[in-house]
């Protein structure tokens, strides 16, 4: 079990700046999950961690000590890679008892450890069998068992779902929260999937060209996202946005936009005051609106024109134009809407977002 | 498969093949009948009365005992066995580390050095004995199994750094990297991963190794002068062609029985070797 510290790192490849600036305190057990579209340098911030890419700037620490400088294999970590690496020439058997025969642990005490991960995984009736002769949730299992034979300080996992596929990746995601609550060692998690990153994560690190965008627990991330990067990216279907002007009427805030004008609810209106007469962008979560009923005021409606519907069974997605954008509205089953329909959305005006339009930063 | 009519079948695909497999088979026909045929059929001429170019009705053995009792055939033999052996895992061991540094490791010009040793397999070795025989004098190597040894393995090494690393570069990098994170140093990700997997590759560069040293020809013939020093192909070539006097039977029994070895190789290893050709193994 242990700490992990990450301070000012900084990594260039020739003129490609990945990682810029990373700090991050990973806690004692802690599951951390770094997510991002491809190219935003999480990938390479894990591989510092492993000591498996050198470090232009900054340093890690795993347990107070620092390691910038240790081989892989010294810093007690243990790794799973997004095409499992198995060895395919060893037996399920060898590749989880390969790490153990390295590190010279007797004969009896690799066979306990390994006959222990194959019963907490199931695989313990295929290890005789080659890697080739397994299918991808086996081998990834086995991956899974070669890490936690060794009981390291750190698991380092590389999107080790994403050649799974969609339904078994679910499974696997569930298992793997699983395996994490009943063997309380630090993770750190890397995959482009917000929904596994909003599931598995303790805590969630957005990441974006480099730059840390947010860190929070998954609950924080979608009711308070730091900036429109961060709302964007976490959430199915994604947030609406729109630009704005807020202006000062009535003793009133507003905003006002294309098709759309919403008094801005008290406790919002101090914040958002700041920015009267500028633009802003207005965020709305697709679940935040729904079709408006006659008692609904209507300074929190919004006019909308329905353009496709998306039955879903639990939900309707509507996708409808509102003045020159399209939004996403999740409405209940129940809702009549056809295609063409002209009706008006609630927002819920507690959850309504604004961000600045220049720094996109949240308002 | 060619699809559509039976005659399509026949013009596109059993026809060509037929072609091929005699164009392809029938030198090696036409050695084995002269290496059995008599003397007195070898030499009957083309417009006799019982002249049968194409088969023998008294085959004997006649060529091969002479070949091994009046020649120094076994000599020649042993001679192209220690060599072609000696310099194929001298190659062997130089290519497949320097292949694993040329794709794994990242130094300063790796990719020119690549380069530059490929261009020196290209560089014909009809131009490159000039220097080397120099080189073979000077140290007093010439008219000895270390002319050849030594030499060999200036076209064996780029050949089999090239091939190596083109192997090397097909097994996912992941693999070793998981085996440093899992306690293993470099040296032994090398040798108890990276070499395992790569032994498909390391079969296919050694058979080509042994063939060409096997069946090297110019460097034998002109470092070696002693007839008991000689490999197969020059051996065969220079004592049994005397003049304008060919010994046909021996010659063919000798080409026969030297290629025996290289045919046993390639056939014993011949399914690792179609791998080691079309790609690495994958997880």
């Amino acid at each position: 079990m242990a700490r992990v510290a990450i301070r000012s790192l900084n990594k260039k490849f020739d003129e490609v700046h990945a990682v810029k600036d990373v700090n991050l305190d990973i806690r004692d057990k802690e599951f951390l999950v770094l997510v991002g579209p491809s190219g935003c340098g999480k990938t390479t911030t894990l591989r510092m961690v492993a000591g498996l890419e050198s470090i232009t700037s900054g340093s890690i620490l795993i347990d107070e000590k620092i390691v910038n400088d240790l081989a892989p294999m010294d810093r007690d970590i243990a790794m799973v890679f997004q095409n499992y690496a198995l060895y395919p020439h060893m037996s399920v058997y060898d590749n989880m008892a390969f790490g153990l025969k390295m590190r010279k642990f007797d004969k009896a005490e690799i066979q306990k450890r390994v006959r222990e991960a194959a019963e907490i995984l199931g695989i313990h009736d295929y290890l005789l069998r080659k890697p080739r002769q397994l299918s991808g949730g086996q081998r990834q299992r086995v991956a899974l068992g070669r890490a936690i034979v060794r009981h390291p300080q750190v698991f380092l996992f590389d999107e080790p779902l994403s050649n799974l596929d969609a339904k078994l990746r679910v499974q696997m995601r569930v298992e793997l929260k699983k395996l994490h609550q009943r063997l309380g060692t630090t993770a750190i998690y890397v995959t482009h999937d917000q929904v596994e990153a909003m599931t598995l994560g303790d805590r969630v690190v957005v990441m974006r060209d480099g730059w840390v965008q947010q860190v929070g627990d998954p609950m924080e991330l979608y009711n308070e996202p730091a900036n429109r990067f961060v709302a964007g990216f976490i959430g199915s279907p994604a947030m609406n946005f729109a630009n704005v002007r807020i202006t000062g009427e009535n003793g009133g805030i507003w905003a006002e936009g294309d098709g759309i004008r919403l008094k801005v609810p008290a406790h919002m209106s101090n914040r958002v005051g700041g920015h009267a007469g500028k633009e802003v962008t207005l965020g709305i979560r697709p679940e935040d609106m729904r079709v408006a009923r006659d008692s609904d005021p209507a300074d929190l409606n919004i006019g909308a024109v329905v353009e496709v519907v998306e039955r879903l069974g639990s939900e309707i997605l509507l996708d409808v134009a509102v003045g020159p954008v399209t939004m996403v509205a999740s409405v209940d089953p129940t809702a009549t809407a056809k295609v063409h329909d002209k009706l008006q959305l609630a927002v819920n005006p507690q959850r309504l977002h604004f961000f600045d339009s220049e720094t996109e930063a949240a308002v | 498969m060619i699809e559509g009519a039976r005659w399509r079948r026949w013009v596109f695909f059993h026809i060509p093949l037929t072609l091929f497999i005699v164009g392809l088979l029938f030198p090696f026909y036409w050695m084995i009948v002269t290496s059995v045929r008599p003397d007195n059929e070898l030499y009957r001429p083309w417009n006799a009365a019982n002249y049968t170019p194409f088969w023998t009705l008294r085959p004997t053995l006649q060529h091969v005992t002479d070949l091994l009792t009046e020649t120094l055939f076994s000599t020649w033999m042993m001679n192209t066995m220690l060599i072609a052996t000696v310099s194929t895992v001298i190659s062997l061991i130089c290519g497949l580390f320097a292949g694993y540094a040329l794709s794994r490791l990242k130094f300063p010009f790796a990719g020119s050095i690549g380069t530059g040793i490929f261009i020196t397999y290209l560089v014909p070795q009809t131009l490159l004995f000039i220097p080397l025989a120099d080189i073979i004098r000077n140290f007093h190597l010439g008219d000895s199994p270390w002319a050849l040894i030594l030499t060999y393995p200036t076209f064996l090494i780029p050949f089999c750094t090239w091939l190596m690393m083109g192997y090397f570069k097909s097994i996912p990098k992941e693999l070793e990297e998981c085996a440093r994170i899992d306690g293993a140093p470099r040296w032994k990700a090398m040798a108890y991963i990276i070499f395992p997997i790569a032994i498909p590759g390391i079969l296919s560069a050694g058979i080509f190794a042994f063939t060409l040293s096997w069946n090297e020809f110019i460097y034998a013939l002109v470092f070696l002068s002693s007839p008991e020093q000689k490999t197969v192909p020059v051996g065969v070539t220079s004592e049994l062609v005397r003049g304008d006097v060919f010994y046909w039977g021996e010659l063919m029994a000798g080409a026969l029985l030297g290629s025996i070895p290289v045919a046993f190789v390639y056939s014993f290893f011949v399914e690792h070797y179609v791998s080691g050709i079309t790609g690495s193994v994958k997880g």
